[in-house]
């Protein structure tokens, strides 16, 4: 009898995945979405693998175009505390608040499943706020990044044909005083496609929280906007774990 | 939420919410493991980026089945958003392969 039931899920007039075509549609764009951000990483893993290795002891780490740098030795810098090496600290800031704003966007869902205007308010709001509190954090984090370290990198190139010496200070497109270039465009790309999705994250999340506000959701009996929001938001959450451990953590 | 069809709506919410706390729990403490490997010293590389792999793919097990409420829906959902990511697998050996030849 089963195999009939299963046939008959697909023969029309029934929901054979049991969700609705809002939530379907937002699991397929960010499968999509997926593809996008594994194709970022993979690109990351292959032009590390094709450059050397820093292979010393990471207390004898220095920033060379020679070799790929080591993230931790890069990502030493947390704010108030200038010259105090703080391995891959703000970073694990970073991603508490990204779970803890997960953890709230969870809740509010929960407080949609039983219709609590109030309560889908109070943790939207506090999802929205994480959500602003990382961005604060990645501007931070790039800032420190572009302006560089005190001491800056030694380079040598040639000038009208001669052999000129000039100390690089921070990276950008152009040019890097933590490793090969490739590291910081990469930098740059990765985290700033991520940071798009979160700032775009808190944008819909605000729409949402505007709309609970108003009772939108409300007169119409039930909060699954918010689920689907909740979905994408997730998913930025997910795709910052493997940021993290993909480019500060390897 | 397995078990809590018989329960009240109040009981199934709080034992909701306690799963939640759980798992914001769970993820905290595997990046909390995370942390501590990559300061040991001493660990073969090969051997802690496969950790690393390892734990990355634990959460996100738990984002994906807890938080995002995919492990709860119908089989065929679970499928056909897993089975895609095959193509990943396949893209991440096949470039990190062709990756370590270049200039080899």
């Amino acid at each position: 009898m089963a195999t009939t039931t299963a046939k008959l899920d697909w023969s029309g007039g029934n929901k054979p995945f049991n969700a609705s075509y809002g939530k379907l549609m937002m699991w397929f764009f960010l499968m999509s979405d997926t593809f996008t951000f594994s194709a970022l990483l993979v690109t990351y893993g292959m032009i590390r693998f094709s450059y050397p290795a820093y292979d010393g002891i990471a207390e004898n780490f220095v920033f060379s175009h020679e070799y790929w740098p080591i993230p931790e030795m890069v990502f030493d810098a947390f704010p108030f505390f200038h010259g105090v090496h703080l391995p891959l600290v703000f970073v694990g800031l970073m991603t508490f608040i990204l779970i803890m704003s997960s953890v709230t966007m969870v809740l509010a869902v929960e407080a949609g499943h039983r219709n609590s205007k109030e309560e889908v308010q109070k943790w939207m709001l506090w999802t929205i706020l994480g959500g602003i509190a990382f961005l604060g954090c990645q501007a931070w984090e790039w800032t420190h990044f572009i302006v560089g370290s005190d001491s800056g990198l030694s380079v040598k190139e040639i000038v009208n044909g001669e052999w000129v010496s000039r100390t690089v200070f921070g990276a950008n497109l152009a040019e890097n005083e933590y490793g090969p270039q490739p590291f910081a465009d990469l930098f740059f790309f990765i985290t700033g496609f991520h940071g798009t999705h979160v700032l775009s994250g808190v944008v819909i999340n605000y729409i949402i929280f505007y709309n609970v506000i108003i009772g939108t959701y409300e007169r119409r009996g039930h909060y699954e906007m918010v689920e689907k929001v909740g979905l994408y938001w997730h998913f930025v959450d997910l795709v910052w774990v493997f940021v993290f451990t993909f480019f500060y953590l390897v | 939420m397995a078990d809590t069809t018989n329960l009240s709506p109040e009981e199934a919410s709080k034992a909701h919410i306690r799963k939640v706390w759980k798992t914001a729990g769970i993820l905290a403490f595997v990046t909390a493991i995370e942390f501590a490997i990559a300061f040991t010293p001493g660990i073969p590389r090969t051997l802690k980026v496969a950790i690393f792999v390892g734990l990355t793919i634990v959460k996100a097990a738990y984002i994906v089945g807890e938080f995002m409420h995919l492990k709860y829906e119908v089989k065929i959902l679970i499928w056909s958003i897993l089975i895609p990511m095959i193509f990943v697998v396949w893209l991440i050996i096949a470039l990190l392969v062709e990756g370590g030849s270049m200039y080899a």
